[in-house]
């Protein structure tokens, strides 16, 4: 029997996450629900526990506390069985790709299905190469990863995350170190293939406007715990004041260099 | 200080455990990883084609000097004679494996200490367990397999180069007659020393390449170390407790068999 939660089309339920490292609490009762279908971004400063929350969630790290739900069944790491499947239905995209170097794109695409089904090698090559093709990246599929860009670099990695066909897919900082032209390329690529294959998206970002521009749901990691959880219009309409400072930051700054111009001292010295 | 012999004890007796747990786990994967062939054959490669020059090089050597040494020694004693049973037995006995499991060592167990360190540090053993694939199953279990062949193959070489060595200097250089040197290797080596040295082959293979790996896949585990430092730490640690792994194993595999 389904919970009420997974009657009302959420996906993955977190309730109460903590965890720490020896005396730092990192997370400290992390909670939200993730509707299926809907692409949920984390956003917080760095060091704000957002990276750690999404291990916590990909069973990377251990939470201390906590319950983490799939489909409204509290999952329990220890069953490998539930594991497993977990495993089977979701998709990690780590911050810096992840691609095996000694293996061509079409390997690393390859190697989950090589490893975790029972398809033959015919198959196994014909659908790495869809997924290659459905990104792009067919023309690229002999060459090792250190011969691709950084944004085929990406998609080869998001092209290696959805080979499976996740029903969810966990992004740890997609964007980090890129400019702006190609922060927009990565937001739009995951809408666009998020439309396209339909999976469920859990972004970590701090990228404010990319974020709110390419989300269903924003929630706001601040010091370990969810400060906000909202649309992106009522995280753009906010009176929340962390809000308020992490979504008017480009302004703050502005206004601290014109202080300066002046001759006058950062925030944080005349405090 | 009591704490801390304390403590320092206890993180070594649960290290061990830990060792354990790995190498079963990367045993017990040679039933549940795929495609495990293809892989057990480029790690094949990766530690036996490769290591090859090092082996000869090494094993040559080695059979120059114990002919030179041995050609003096025997001859205060009137027994030149004898240097093929000095040769070949010292090198099936003691030298060859361990002489050759050093070399493997420094060579393919460094090498894969850092390989699976950098792979850790780059996220990529993280991201095959989110897969859903055993990253022991799929990084660790065809070195070992791999270890199996490559050990007592290079082993053998290692004696067979090691005793032509020897023939080398003593016969062409010191004047012992080839007839004689090989007809007292070939009464001087038994089945029981062929054995005695395919044991310590495969021992010392096992033994080496589950510290390598072990030592560069919990590389993110070193103590005041990350990034390439904890790289650079896992492969040094890796090779130092590997090379002393293979004495103190040929010291009890010797005493239990002499």
């Amino acid at each position: 029997m389904s919970s009420p939660a997974a009657m009302n089309g959420v996906l993955l339920e977190v309730e109460g996450l903590r965890k720490s490292f020896g005396d730092r609490p990192v997370l400290c009762g992390v909670g939200f629900a993730v509707r299926r279908g809907s692409v949920f971004s984390v956003l917080g400063p760095s060091g704000a526990g957002k990276s750690v929350l999404l291990k916590c969630l990909a069973n990377i790290e251990q939470p201390d506390e906590g319950r983490i739900a799939f489909e409204g069944r509290t999952l329990d790491f220890a069953d490998r069985e539930m594991r497993e499947s977990f495993r089977r239905r979701c998709s990690f995209l780590f911050q810096g790709n992840a691609l095996f170097d000694s293996l061509t794109a079409l390997q690393n695409v390859a190697l989950p299905l090589e490893q975790t089904t029972r398809l033959s090698r015919t198959e196994v090559r014909q659908r790495a190469m869809e997924a290659l093709e459905q990104l792009e990246l067919h023309e690229h599929a002999d060459r090792y990863p250190g011969m691709l860009s950084g944004g085929m670099q990406k998609r080869l990695a998001l092209a290696r995350a959805i080979v499976t066909q996740p029903e969810m897919v966990f992004f740890d900082e997609p964007t980090a170190g890129l400019d702006p032209l190609r922060r927009n390329a990565v937001f739009a690529m995951i809408a666009k293939y998020q439309l396209v294959f339909g999976f469920t998206a859990l972004i970590v970002t701090h990228d404010v406007v990319e974020a709110l521009a390419a989300s269903s749901t924003v929630g706001l990691l601040y010091r370990g715990e969810i400060c906000f959880c909202g649309t992106p219009d009522e995280f753009a309409c906010s009176e929340h004041p962390l809000v308020q400072s992490f979504r008017d930051s480009p302004g703050a700054l502005r206004s601290t260099l014109e202080t300066l111009r002046r001759g006058g001292r950062l925030p944080e010295e005349e405090a | 200080m009591v704490a801390s012999i304390g403590s320092y004890t206890v993180r070594q007796v649960r290290g061990l455990g830990d060792f354990a747990l790995f190498i079963s786990r990367s045993l017990g994967a040679v039933f549940a990883t795929r495609r495990l062939a293809g892989r057990v054959a480029r790690a094949i490669y990766e530690q036996g084609f490769r290591c090859l020059p090092v082996i000869l090089i090494v094993g040559m050597f080695t059979g120059l000097v114990l002919g030179l040494q041995g050609y003096y020694v025997l001859n205060r004693f009137g027994s030149a004679g004898l240097l093929g049973t000095l040769v070949s037995l010292s090198l099936v006995r003691e030298m060859a494996p361990v002489l050759a499991a050093l070399m493997l060592v420094g060579q393919a167990g460094s090498a894969l200490a850092a390989e699976l360190g950098i792979q850790r540090n780059s996220e990529q053993i993280a991201a095959l367990d989110t897969m859903g694939v055993s990253s022991c199953g799929y990084l660790v279990t065809p070195r070992l397999l791999a270890a199996l062949f490559v050990f007592p193959a290079q082993t053998a070489l290692f004696v067979a180069v090691g005793l032509w060595g020897g023939s080398l200097s003593g016969s062409l250089l010191l004047g012992v007659d080839p007839g004689i040197y090989w007809s007292s290797v070939q009464r001087a080596v038994e089945s029981e020393d062929v054995r005695e040295c395919l044991l310590k082959a495969v021992t010392f293979g096992i033994l080496t390449i589950s510290i390598c790996a072990y030592s560069g896949f919990h590389a993110h585990r070193i103590r005041r170390a990350t990034g390439a430092r904890a790289v650079s730490a896992a492969t040094t640690k890796a090779v130092v407790v590997s090379s002393i792994a293979v004495l103190a194993a040929d010291y009890v595999i010797t005493s239990f068999l002499v």
